[in-house]
């Protein structure tokens, strides 16, 4: 799919999905990291419906596509399920995200939207979250080059 | 009174109610459902960040074809979810809100999340609510890891008497 192939509609779906999944996080209060601590503290166990909701919908949104529909009609892509590759790193990465979301009741998503109801002081997180990928991608591709010159095969 | 306690307990634990959770969570599943039926993307929303990057960066995996192809259409879904969150502060909700949380907090937290979510390949949106919705062995497992961690480290923070 190149960009020529996009419906002129493509960006502005995007962007409505994008309008109603940021009026959500932000009705459900993940854009306020205190709600979120309130939950991390057993204060308030109300995100649970939180991510237990739009796993459903998501969830039967999946299944129908993947067995009733053809294609999706912008992009003429296939309906595909998300399964990423399991390794160590998927245990690694989801732990030192928990420390993170633990200290500060902050995920991306929800910091993005945290903008949009005037919380200034989130951008020193979306500025650490930014330093934080660039250290990851850095680190990565640093030690990706040295290990491709050690060994071609260990990736 | 076998009535009240059950609902004090429903109360104590929800203070702020279930129903604003649970349409934000279907608001939040919606959203993504209509970008997967209309285009088949699965969106996540911490991949904006090396997308972002490759804007500014020469660093080679920030300049993946993946990531060059998708920066374009990730800047957009991000400018729809701050407008989103806009209506709720200018509509549903009206007025400024900002967070009592300390810079440093944020700041770290940030910088762990950005660390955290590139490395273990989604956050809560890419793996919480689409690698969940998908029953992904590999989503659920990355989910059980960061919230278990998660609740451990924030009651951890409170014991330590940090607040806010």
């Amino acid at each position: 799919m190149s960009d020529t192939d996009r419906s002129p509609l493509f960006l502005p779906v995007i962007y409505i999905g994008g309008v109603i999944f940021g009026t959500g996080l932000a009705v459900s209060g993940m854009a306020r990291p205190e709600i979120v601590l309130d939950f991390l503290q057993f204060n308030d166990f109300g995100l649970l419906f939180v991510m237990g909701g739009a796993a459903v919908v998501t969830g039967v949104t999946f299944t129908v596509a993947t067995r009733f529909l053809d294609r999706a009609p912008l992009t003429d892509s296939e309906y595909t399920r998300r399964v990423k590759s399991f390794d160590r790193n998927v245990v690694i990465g989801g732990a030192i995200f928990g420390v993170g979301w633990g200290i500060s009741g902050i995920c991306p998503g929800a910091t993005y939207a945290s903008i949009g109801i005037g919380n200034i002081p989130i951008l020193w997180a979306i500025a650490g979250m930014f330093v934080g990928a660039y250290a990851q991608g850095y680190w990565r591709g640093t030690r990706a080059s040295e290990s491709t010159a050690a060994t071609a095969a260990n990736d | 009174m076998t009535t009240i306690v059950p609902s004090l307990i429903i109360a104590e634990s929800f203070p702020r109610g279930i129903l604003p959770y649970l349409l934000g969570g279907i608001l939040v599943g919606g959203g993504a459902a209509i970008i997967y039926l209309a285009t088949g993307i699965i969106a996540g929303a911490s991949t904006f960040l090396e997308s972002t990057l490759s804007y500014v960066s020469d660093v080679e995996r920030f300049n993946r074809f993946k990531y060059i192809r998708s920066r374009g259409w990730r800047v957009v879904f991000t400018a729809g979810i701050v407008s989103g969150a806009a209506v709720y502060g200018l509509v549903l909700d009206p007025g400024i809100w900002t967070t009592d949380v300390q810079w440093w907090r944020l700041l770290g937290g940030g910088f762990l999340v950005g660390i955290g979510t590139r490395l273990g390949k989604g956050c809560t949106s890419g793996h919480g609510v689409c690698g969940v919705g998908s029953f992904s062995i590999t989503s659920i497992v990355n989910v059980a890891t960061f919230l278990t961690v998660a609740i451990g480290t924030a009651q951890l923070v409170e014991a330590l008497g940090v607040s806010p």
